[in-house]
This record gives structure tokens, C-alpha cells and sequence, in this order.
């Protein structure tokens, strides 16, 4: 595995990604880093490619051109350094994705058996206590099907965090909830933001990214149009696009 | 009390009418469903007991009573017979034990099993002596056979769940055991070509179910995968065994293969048979589950692919799951098809139960029964193939019912 030596302690690395679906150029020229323990909110009309960037950073989706290193580990065709990277980032999905046939502690101890090859009594008690942590311990034996929304998306995040990942992806991790289980979730990802996780966030909750993020990015037909501190990308947009969206989305 | 319909029920009210209530809103709500019910009811009465009158009156149960042997293994040695005797105890103690272990659907197929032998042996003790033909080295071995069921039942019912994993085993182990048993070792080998009746329909079907189902399930991940050549030879061998009848199949396999392998090796006309609905059914069974893998979300993928699982352990954990549980009644339905239709080997001249029945009804004997056997013995056969194929039915029906435990 091929780790290069970044002097910094910027945990992910994005210089000029590119992506092209065929003749669409989805990506353009993204240049982005994130520190180590910051949270950034991604942000941005429809089909911007907020999730197609996002999922370039664990290879769900490949990029033409650019460079992505991960933790010190640049994404290269190699499995080993995919998996590695993998290893290194949990995600979280809008429509939770969780595996409907095994229960929701089968769900969290999967991974951990199967790719950190813990033991089953270590995986288990390690997911109980994510599972304490995000508040359903008592759903343990459920399956995903007899739980709310809201509930399987906490138990998505707890399943994501059993691999003690360094850096956690969110893509719209509310967007397909009812009002009422917003909260519950965003409660868990701000108790998370305060640990001291890293966190890439697509989202919409603007009081969320107002809160808790350290810096907002917005990205408009693929490139990322303006970033700032939540304070100033809030009060002062400078960008005519980014006034356009707040407007519509505030 | 208020306190009391506060508590959570165990389930929802069912709402009970009773026997005439039934029939009035369901068969005589107005006069034209009045009267369709009452032509109805006479026509299935008039067909029941024409049935009832043919079945009491006919002569020709002779022809079933006395081939029972033939019906049951076919030309198999009779001073042998302790042979398949001794695979079905097997098969008695095993399935005991698992119903002890498991209960559940294990348990209800062992104690149907075991009460079927027993009614069967009371029937064949009921019977005149001089008319059943003595099949079984004892006239007990029926009783012998549900009482060893019975017996694996309790010994296996405390602490039974400790016998799982050998149980496993040892189910796997039947069917070499069961081959070696049958075959004989040494000088003494009974030929394949005495295989016959039921014994030889079970053999073909459990060994098509049993090996079409990897080698379909294998199919159907080569037609999805990215490579190819792997791609391409799935594809190719899917559309070309169904584009052509079994029969086709069992021809080739039966008449050609010899042409195509060297002059000294000689394939048994049975495995030949196994090969031939193997390699059929496993076509089918192979688009069956990619119907199953192709309905998954990809949503699956990406969340197991994203937790750092590699591409084998995403398809034997999360899809093939997945896709398996969705497609188990068309599976069954398939397998019983597959059951059903070993009956075409009788083409490629083996004697399966199908066989053992026109081997009865052409037999000379019966000239002087007006109307011959044929009736009374394909009717027989016709209620043994449909015992079978309604067991796993019911069997899968109950498999599914199960698995929808807990999910929405
Ligand atoms: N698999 C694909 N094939 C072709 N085009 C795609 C594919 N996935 C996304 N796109 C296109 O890429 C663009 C960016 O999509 P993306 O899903 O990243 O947008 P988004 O910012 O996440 O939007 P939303 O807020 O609706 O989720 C869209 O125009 C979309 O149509
Ligand atoms: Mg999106």
C-alpha cells in the first residue's frame, strides 16, 4: 500500500478532480482539503454533483482525473489502497441502506467479523455500545423493516462507526425523513461533530451546517463555486449563484 | 375495565361468523349465486361419488398390490432389499433427530413421515396376505420405520440444538452413503440398470435438485459478471439448454456423450440421467436467480462495498441472500417441475416409478380385468408424485412464512 508522506494534517486531499459520466462532465476541477476533526457542509442545487464528489472520495464512483489521497493514502486503481481507504471512511446514505435480512446488530457486527475479523463477542459488544450511543440500544434484535426512519438511519451511522473510521461521509442523511425524525438524527451526527470527527456532510439542515460546521462549501454544475465559514457564507455570500440558492432554500 | 383495553394484545381481533352465516354470504347471497352453487355442488357430487364407486368396486387394484416391489425399486434384487431397507432407517433416524433438533418444519415433516409409515403398515396388514405382494424382508418394517423416527424424536428432544451441526453432516454424508449402500461394494455390485420405481425417481430428482443449484446459482453470478469470456459462455449456455426440450437433453446425454468421450470409459446410464436434468434444470434455475439479484437495490452493493467488504463477501453475504429469499417459490416451483419431469427418463430406457406403472399395466396377466390395471395404477402413481410435490410446496410455503418473520 502506497502511503504518501503529507506534511500536513489535512486528512483529505482533493486537487483538480475531474469526473465525466460519458459526455458529462460531472466534476470540474474540485480542489478541496479538510483537516483533520473539521466539519465541512457540502451544499448546492440539484444535480450539482454534491454525491457524485462525495462518493469519489471511497471509490462508490471512479474520477477521471486528479488526485485524491485519503489519511496519506492517494486512491489509485490498486484494491489495496481502495480498501484501505474504505477502511479509513464510513458513509452514510439517504436511504439509509441497510441490509434488510439481518438484524440491526447483525447489520453493525458485519463488517467488523467479516473485514476487521474481530471476534463475534468483541463485534457485539462494541455495537451495543454505538447502538447506547445513538440512543436504540433496545432495537438490537429488530429488523430494519420494523424500525422508523429515523431509527434506521441512526442505526446506519452506528453501523458506519463500527469500522472506527477516521472520517465520516454523509450524503443527505435526512433528506428522506419526516420532520419529527430530523432531529433525532442530526442530534446523533452533532454529538459526533463535537467528538472530534471528521465529517464531509452533504446537506440542506442549514441550522446544522450554521451550528456545527466549521467551514460551508458550495458547488454549483459541478465545481465548487465559493467556501467560507458558516458566519460569513451565511451573512455575506459572495458568489451571485450562492445568493440565488440561499435565497431559494432559506 | 379502562386499565384493561389499555394493555397491548397479542393480536388483532378476528372477526368469527358462523358455519351458516358463512354459507349464506358466500354461496346463496342472491339467486343466480343460489343457483350456480347448487349445480356446482351437484356436479361435484355426482364426480365424487363416481370416483367413491370405482374406487370400492374395481378390480384392478391387483395390478398396484401385487408390483409393490416394482412400483418401489424396480427390478432391484428382491434378496437385496435389505439394502434400500436399510437407506430408508437412515433416513427415519436422521429425519427423527432433526425434528427433535430444529422442531419447526423439520419437526412437522418428521412426525408426518413417521405417522404415514405407520398408516401405511396397518394397510398393508389390513389387506388379504395372498393379494399384497411381501415387499420388505419383515412385515414389520413399515412399523419399524415410524418407530425409528419416533425414537430420533425423543432422543433429540432435550438439548438437540447441541446435534445441529452433525446433523448437517450427516445429511450431506446420506447421499454418498446412500449411493455406496445401494451399489453394494466388491464383487457383489448391484447394477444401476436394476435402479428402478420410486427409489430411482428419488435418486434422479435429489441429485438434480442438489446439483443444479450451485452450478445454476454460479449461472446466474457468470451472466453478471465483468469479465467477459465468463460472461459470454453463461449467456451461451443459458439460451441454448432453454431453447430445447428436456427430452433433447436426456437424448444427448444418454446417446452422444459416448461418441465423445473415449471408447473405454463407459458412464452409467443413471449418471448420465443426473447429468443430463443437472445441467437442464440448472439453466433455468440460473435466470430465476438473476431475477432475484437484478430486483436488489444498489444501494446494497454500495453500503456493503463501502464498509470495506470485497466483492465475494458482497455477494455471499448481502446479495445472494437476498436475491435467494426473494425467489424461493419460484425455485420450489421449479424443483417440483424438475421432480415431476425425471418421469421423461423412461425415454432413454430406465425405470422410474413413471416406468415400474407401464411395465404393471402391460404385464399379460391382467388381459382376463376388463379394462386392464391401468387405471388403478397410474392412479396410485399419479397420488406418489403428488404426496411429493405437495410436501414441498407446503414445505417452502412454510420456509418463506418463516423468513418473513421480523421483516415489515
Ligand atoms: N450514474 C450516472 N450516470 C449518468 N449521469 C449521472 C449519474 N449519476 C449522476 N449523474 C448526473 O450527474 C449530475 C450530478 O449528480 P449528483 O447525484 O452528484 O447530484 P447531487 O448534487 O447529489 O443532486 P441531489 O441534490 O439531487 O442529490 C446530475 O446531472 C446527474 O444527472
Ligand atoms: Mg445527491
Amino acid at each position: 500500500m502506497h502511503r504518501t508522506n503529507s506534511s500536513n494534517d489535512d486528512i483529505i486531499i482533493c486537487e483538480n478532480v475531474n469526473k465525466w459520466y460519458g459526455e458529462y462532465h460531472a466534476l470540474r476541477d474540485v480542489n478541496l482539503r479538510v483537516k483533520r476533526g473539521e466539519v465541512v457542509v457540502i451544499c448546492g442545487p440539484s444535480g450539482s454533483g454534491k454525491s457524485t464528489f462525495i462518493r469519489t472520495i471511497n471509490r462508490l464512483e471512479e474520477h477521471q482525473e486528479g488526485r485524491i489521497i485519503v489519511d496519506g493514502i492517494e486512491m489509485t486503481n490498486d484494491i489495496r489502497n481502495i480498501d484501505a481507504i474504505r477502511r479509513e471512511t464510513g458513509m452514510v446514505f439517504q436511504q439509509f441502506n441497510l441490509f434488510p435480512h439481518l438484524t440491526v446488530l447483525q447489520n453493525i457486527t458485519l463488517a467488523p467479523i467479516w473485514v476487521r475479523k474481530q471476534t463475534r463477542a468483541e463485534s457485539e459488544k462494541r455495537a451495543l455500545e454505538l447502538l447506547e450511543r445513538v440512543g436504540i440500544r433496545e432495537q438490537a434484535n429488530k429488523y430494519p423493516g420494523q424500525l422508523s426512519g429515523g431509527q434506521q438511519q441512526r442505526v446506519a451511522i452506528a453501523r458506519a462507526l463500527a469500522m472506527s473510521p477516521r472520517i465520516m461521509l454523509f450524503d443527505e442523511p435526512t433528506s428522506a425523513l419526516d420532520p419529527e425524525m430530523i432531529k433525532e438524527v442530526l442530534d446523533v451526527m452533532r454529538e459526533l461533530a463535537h467528538s472530534g470527527m471528521t465529517m464531509l456532510c452533504v446537506t440542506h439542515e442549514m441550522g446544522f451546517a450554521r451550528e456545527v460546521a466549521d467551514r460551508v462549501v458550495f458547488m454549483d454544475r459541478g465545481q465548487i463555486v465559493e467556501e467560507n465559514t458558516p458566519e460569513l457564507f451565511f451573512e455575506n455570500p459572495r458568489h451571485e449563484r450562492t445568493k440565488l440558492f440561499l435565497s431559494q432554500i432559506l | 375495565m379502562a386499565t384493561e383495553a389499555s394493555q397491548p394484545r397479542a393480536r388483532a381481533p378476528r372477526p368469527s361468523i358462523g358455519v351458516l352465516e358463512w354459507l349464506r354470504q358466500n354461496l346463496f347471497s342472491n339467486w343466480w349465486n343460489t343457483l350456480l352453487s347448487i349445480v356446482l355442488l351437484f356436479l361435484v357430487f355426482q364426480a365424487l361419488s363416481g370416483l367413491l364407486r370405482w374406487v370400492v368396486t374395481t378390480e384392478g387394484w391387483i395390478g398396484v398390490t401385487s408390483n409393490v416391489r416394482l412400483l418401489l425399486v424396480g427390478r432391484y434384487p428382491p434378496d437385496q432389499i435389505w439394502r434400500p431397507e436399510l437407506v430408508v432407517g437412515l433416513i427415519a433416524v436422521l429425519l427423527g433427530l432433526s425434528g427433535g433438533a430444529w422442531r419447526g418444519i423439520p419437526l412437522v415433516l418428521a412426525v408426518g413421515f413417521s405417522v404415514a409409515m405407520a398408516v401405511l403398515g396397518l394397510l398393508s396388514l389390513a389387506l388379504p396376505p395372498d393379494q399384497v405382494q411381501p415387499v420388505f424382508s419383515t412385515r414389520l418394517f413399515l412399523f419399524g420405520v415410524a418407530a425409528l423416527t419416533a425414537l430420533g424424536l425423543a432422543a433429540a428432544w432435550r438439548g438437540g440444538s447441541r446435534l445441529r451441526w452433525p446433523l448437517v453432516a450427516g445429511w450431506i454424508l446420506l447421499y454418498p452413503v446412500a449411493v455406496l449402500i445401494l451399489r453394494g461394494v466388491g464383487e457383489a455390485t448391484i447394477g444401476t440398470n436394476l435402479w428402478g420405481g420410486l427409489m430411482l425417481t428419488m435418486i434422479l430428482a435429489i441429485s438434480g435438485i442438489v446439483l443444479s443449484f450451485p452450478l445454476g446459482v454460479l449461472l446466474a453470478l457468470g451472466r453478471r459478471s465483468n469479465l467477459p469470456v465468463i460472461k459470454w459462455f453463461c449467456v451461451a449456455y443459458i439460451e441454448l439448454i432453454r431453447g430445447v426440450p428436456l427430452v433433447t437433453v436426456l437424448f444427448m446425454a444418454s446417446l452422444m456423450l459416448p461418441l465423445f468421450l473415449p471408447a473405454e470409459v463407459r458412464v452409467d446410464a443413471v449418471v448420465r440421467a443426473i447429468v443430463a436434468v443437472t445441467l437442464f434444470s440448472a439453466a433455468y434455475l440460473a435466470e430465476n436467480v438473476r431475477g432475484g439479484l437484478q430486483a436488489i437495490p444498489r444501494g446494497q452493493v454500495e453500503a456493503a462495498r463501502a464498509l470495506g467488504l470485497n466483492v465475494v463477501q458482497t455477494t455471499l453475504l448481502i446479495t445472494l441472500p437476498q436475491a435467494l429469499r426473494a425467489v424461493i417459490p419460484v425455485l420450489v416451483g421449479q424443483f417440483i417441475a424438475l421432480f415431476k419431469d425425471t418421469s421423461l427418463v423412461v425415454i432413454i430406457g430406465l425405470m422410474d416409478l413413471l416406468g415400474a406403472a407401464q411395465a404393471i399395466y402391460t404385464q399379460p396377466q391382467w388381459l382376463g380385468i376388463p379394462g386392464g390395471v391401468w387405471r388403478e395404477t397410474f392412479f396410485v402413481v399419479a397420488g406418489i408424485y403428488w404426496i411429493f410435490s405437495f410436501t414441498m410446496s407446503r414445505t417452502a410455503r412454510q420456509i418463506e412464512t418463516n423468513l418473513n418473520v421480523g421483516k415489515l
